[in-house]
């Protein structure tokens, strides 16, 4: 695990080496990518093509150009979902890896009784899957039978439905942070435990304080992994997906078909079969994650991938 | 055959949806008396002939049909998959049809879904294949639904005539008897719920069969449907009967806030905070095994009436099993068809516990007469079989009636969650599915 | 900002850099720290504890006792028996295709993963600024979206409904890459890499003599996070198989769940609890076992000074 840029330290060749040695990284990069080639780029490749189509139940499929994507950007359902998962990534994102960071923090610095008990602990939660862990959380947010509902009749508190309508984005957000707190534990802190030891020496013959190592020296050192986490959860939030779909069923009217944009995808090709403008829509978000993507890289990382 | 033959022409006079695969028979010029009979399949030498077939079907009591079949029919392999409930099943039908590879031979279509498959031309046309001789084989609810312009184009299976199944425990503790109106209804619906905070009539965050099922046994007839021409219409009065009486359930809060189907309707339904359910006839076969802890407390009645003294009804779920298109072995799987829901697997699957759409089975003494010990000893099957009889006939659904229930709680449904009415919610679902039609090539009128 | 020196950019340090620094504390272990990562800890393991409580309990005492305490009645082994059992032991088929989608999957995932991570960091080549900007854009795309594409061209190669519908998409682990790439730059000294040219190595020689074995704590991690992905896998599958008997645990237990509500269904939440559980379990005692070997792998990997 690294502290900065992975691209430092090509292979220098000979020249006339040079020519035949330039393919030889695609020997090794070669079959990842066909791979992805035949399950991501093949279906992009497609669905942009399905985009410029419609097909009715009645008339058949006809050529219509950009006239999707037209619809799509004058659609009041998908910026609604575009709005709240942009809440719900300015919100929860911060709170997840701010967690993720101090935990991580904590069980670098060697002042934490018990610490393989705490990492196993907290990163377990990112072993249970999705459909498991929405059913889990599912039945403790009810308010009659439930959890919240067993604390309210205990002690005599009123604990608001999560899964009314103005509270369902915070109780999704819940369960993705439970889900993910422990994975980006893990990635912060194998970052941080490949930071050079004499980094720390030096420090402390500098009579640094703790906050002090941790804001110099710590934080800086794994950037790279700050970033590329945040540049995932970011993709994550976007695809927001699993959670509210299976929450569905229990609060329908709170949860639209088109709640997230993925979800909004996903009822429009299986339950509307309108699967054009379902790859219109995908394909709309997919350029907005890009380009987010791209700038939080930007200003992230100074010289990087 | 002549029934058959008028439809045929009014089908064709509307739009092309006479243009199927099968078209043998409705295209035929002959008209003659004999041709049903050199048209249907010869059962018979089909099942012995044999041959595999792969059946899509979440219905549990397809297992014994299906061993029962292979075991009478011993050329007959039958691969039965369940690929999923509902919606999950219809989806992956779309997808194999889309891909033209991997279309099951028969395939479980719920009642509402049927006219959207057959609209798209998914469906065989079973009426050639001997299902226009059934003409009175099945109760007329089902037997409308299966049909579609001038096909059958499935058999009913199971059917869901409505009763009000309730806790007689609940009843009694309170004081109050069983409702036999609406009325009646939302009186003792206030009063279980002043008698117990926790307790509820019902239980109801927007459930679109249940809501489309109520407005029919109204009297309401949202959707009329003519081949690719529709009407959609949620102001008619029986649909306003409806959300008269729901809009003060609602409004009073006498409506448990708790999804169907999810653990915590289990559980009040089996500690008595959930009183009644208005529901299809295919229920006791769930409480029996989901409720346990209740048994000896629901009983069985007539659904509450909009007037006094009526016997109205209306069909929730149910669902046939239909032939796609796409199946390339379309005798066999019909053989298997009938065996199942119109022959002997219909005895079988009442044994099971499923709730039949034959008059036969309906008709019959022993099961009329049959003793429920889970509700208390009453003859559950007399009340469920009068109610079939009674269903309100002329109901359509659109042929897009998937795409209409899965956006039904982003509009109708908000009035469960907010100041909207249940009137204002649906004329937002009937906006939304008037949209929805015109952009699919129907012509839709309001 | 005295340890600023540590942050130059460009500073040659790659072997610094994976240093491992022994485990030992450079602080008094701190109690307040203690509690506030406890309190993350509490609510990691809250909702596991609930699900291990409710897996003791009957279908009627799910229903009728506190979630977070023990009903009456203990039937822990009882449920155990049953879900093995539950329709001819269908659940163990469910387990053996999860283990094989798993080790088909996640493993060639992993192994993907360190050939293109390792020919990123390791090699110039043309298009290698693009490969990583593609494979991020890719995943951008809402994969939902994806689906009935994706389906529709499976269909046209004959696997659908196959294991290798759900095998192949699986083969593909861009965050593995990304690990493997900055891991690749870190812990294989390009000194090593020139030397072994040098005595006229070939470069999959190499690969698979020297360098394999450096990236042996790297590899862990990718494993780890391409195991629970794999076995968590619920989406494509969904898509694509039809046949029940091919369905990975997750699919299984929705099916399972699904039962409930459906006519003439049986209601089985005691199993699906159990089943929860019973599926969870392999991951959490692979977690504990490979956490060993990610500890000292990553002692083994390191490259002494």
């Amino acid at each position: 695990m690294t502290t900065t840029s992975p691209t430092a330290a090509p292979v220098a060749a000979p020249g006339w080496r040079r020519s035949r040695r330039r393919w030889v990284g695609w020997q090794f990069i070669g079959p990842f990518m066909a791979v992805f080639a035949l399950v991501f780029l093949a279906p992009i490749a497609y669905s942009i093509y399905l985009s410029l189509f419609r097909t009715q139940l009645v008339g058949g499929t006809s050529f219509v150009g950009f006239e999707n994507y037209q619809q799509a950007l004058q659609d009041p359902l998908f910026w609604e979902g575009l709005g709240r998962v942009s809440l719900f990534l300015v919100v929860q994102v911060p709170i997840m890896l701010g967690i993720a960071l101090l935990v991580a923090l904590a069980l670098d610095g060697g002042r934490l009784y018990g610490k393989s008990f705490f990492r196993i602990s907290i990163f377990m939660p990112y072993a249970v899957p999705a459909v498991v862990a929405s059913l889990m959380w599912g039945f403790m947010y009810g308010t009659r039978f439930g959890l919240v509902g067993n604390l309210n009749d205990l002690l005599g508190t009123s604990i608001p439905n999560p899964l009314s309508p103005d509270l369902i984005l915070a109780a999704i957000g819940n369960i993705v942070t439970w889900e993910f707190v422990g994975y980006n534990m893990l990635i912060f802190y194998s970052a941080l435990r490949v930071v050079p030891q004499s980094l720390y020496e030096a420090a402390e013959i500098d009579g640094a304080t703790q906050w002090q190592v941790v804001r110099a020296i710590k934080i800086p050192a794994i950037r790279g992994a700050l970033v590329i986490a945040t540049i995932f959860s970011i993709i994550g939030s976007f695809q927001l997906f699993n959670e509210p779909s299976i929450l569905q069923s229990l609060a329908p009217n709170a949860i639209t078909t088109s709640y997230t944009p993925n979800l909004y995808a996903y009822s429009l090709s299986f339950s509307g079969q309108q699967y054009n403008y379902s790859a219109t829509v995908a394909i709309i978000m997919g350029l907005i994650t890009m380009v987010i993507a791209y700038v939080v890289q930007l200003r992230g990382m100074r010289k990087e991938p | 055959m002549t029934a058959r033959h008028r439809r045929a022409l009014r089908g064709a006079a509307l739009l092309g949806v006479a243009s199927l695969a099968l078209s043998a028979c409705s295209g035929s010029t002959d008209a003659g008396g004999g041709s049903g009979d050199a048209e249907a399949v010869d059962t018979a030498s089909v099942l012995e002939e044999g041959g595999e077939i792969t059946v899509w079907a979440w219905e549990p009591t397809l297992e014994d049909v299906v061993a029962d079949f292979e075991a009478e029919n011993p050329n007959v392999t039958v691969n039965l998959e369940n690929v999923g409930t509902g919606n999950d099943q219809y989806t992956a039908l779309q997808n194999a049809i889309a891909a033209g590879d991997g279309v099951p031979d028969v395939a479980q279509i719920e009642y509402y879904a049927v006219p959207q498959f057959a609209i798209a031309e998914n469906l065989t046309d079973l009426g050639p294949l001997g299902a226009g001789e059934l003409d009175g084989t099945f109760t007329t609810g089902p037997w409308t639904s299966v049909q579609s312009g001038d096909g059958i184009y499935g058999l009913p299976m199971d059917s869901g005539p409505m009763a009000l199944f309730y806790n007689q425990d609940v009843f009694d503790e309170v004081g109050v008897d069983v409702p036999t109106t609406w009325d009646e209804y939302l009186e003792a619906a206030r009063a279980i719920h002043e008698a117990d905070p926790n307790a509820y009539i019902a239980n109801d965050t927007g459930d679109a069969g249940f809501t489309t099922s109520m407005i029919w046994q109204a009297g309401g007839r949202p959707y009329q449907v003519d081949g690719t021409e529709m009407t959609i219409d949620f102001t008619d009065e029986g649909t306003t009967r409806f959300t008269e009486v729901w809009q003060q359930l609602i409004d009073e809060e006498l409506l448990a806030p708790v999804s169907s189907w999810s653990d915590e309707w289990y559980q009040g339904l089996g500690d008595g905070s959930i009183a009644t359910l208005t529901i299809g006839a295919w229920m006791p076969a769930n409480l029996e095994s989901g409720v346990p802890q209740a048994a000896g407390q629901w009983r069985v009645a007539e659904m509450p009436q909009w007037e006094s003294g009526a016997h109205d009804t209306a069909e929730n779920g149910g669902s046939s099993l239909a032939v796609p298109a796409a199946s390339e072995n379309a005798e066999l799987a019909y053989a298997f068809v009938e065996y199942a829901n119109a022959g002997d697997g219909v005895q079988t699957r009442v044994d099971g516990g499923a709730f039949p759409a034959t008059t036969a089975e309906l008709e019959s003494e022993e099961f009329q007469a049959k003793e429920f010990e889970y509700f208390g000893g009453q003859q559950v099957n007399e009340v469920l079989a009068e109610s079939a009889a009674n269903v309100v006939e002329g109901w359509q659904y659109v042929p897009f009636q998937v795409y209409a229930n899965s956006i039904f709680n982003d509009t109708v449904g908000q009035a469960y969650v907010s100041g909207t009415t249940l009137d204002e919610g649906l004329a937002a679902w009937q906006e939304s599915l008037v949209a929805y039609g015109d952009e699919q090539g129907f012509t839709v009128n309001e | 900002m005295p340890a600023t020196t540590a942050t130059t950019p460009g500073r040659p340090a790659p072997r610094l850099r994976s240093t491992y620094r022994p485990d030992r504390p450079r602080h008094r272990r701190s109690t307040l720290t203690t509690v506030l990562t406890g309190i993350v800890l509490v609510y990691s393991l809250v909702p596991l504890v609930w699900l291990v409580v409710n897996a003791t309990k009957t279908q009627a005492g799910l229903f009728s006792s506190f979630g977070l305490w023990f009903a009456d009645d203990f039937a822990l082994w009882q449920n155990v028996v049953d879900t093995l059992t539950y329709d001819d032991g269908i659940f163990l088929r469910w387990f053996g295709n999860t283990l094989l989608y798993v080790v088909l999957g996640a493993g060639g995932a992993t192994f993907l993963a360190i050939l293109g991570g390792y020919g990123l960091a390791k090699f110039d080549f043309p298009g290698k600024r693009w490969v990583f900007a593609i494979v991020i854009g890719a995943v951008a795309v809402p994969g939902t979206a994806l689906a009935v594409p994706t389906f529709l061209m499976f269909s046209q190669m004959g696997l659908t409904n196959t294991p290798w519908s759900v095998i192949i998409p699986s083969l593909i682990a861009p965050f593995g890459l990304y690990l493997m790439w900055t891991f690749s730059a870190e812990a294989i000294p390009t000194e090593l890499l020139e030397a072994a040219r040098m005595d006229g190595s070939g470069e999959f020689r190499t690969f698979f003599r020297i360098s394999l074995p450096l990236l042996a704590p790297g590899i862990v991690t990718v494993l780890l996070f391409t195991m629970v992905a794999t076995w968590n896998n619920y989406f494509l599958p969904l898509i694509m198989l039809r046949d029940s008997a091919w369905y990975p645990l997750t699919l299984g237990l929705n099916a399972w769940n699904a039962q409930a509500a459906t006519a003439g269904g049986e209601a089985i939440f005691n199993l699906v609890i159990t089943g929860s559980l019973l599926t969870i379990l392999p991951l959490v005692v692979a977690f504990l076992l490979l956490q060993r070997y990610w500890q000292s792998g990553l002692a083994a990997g390191s490259v002494k000074e």
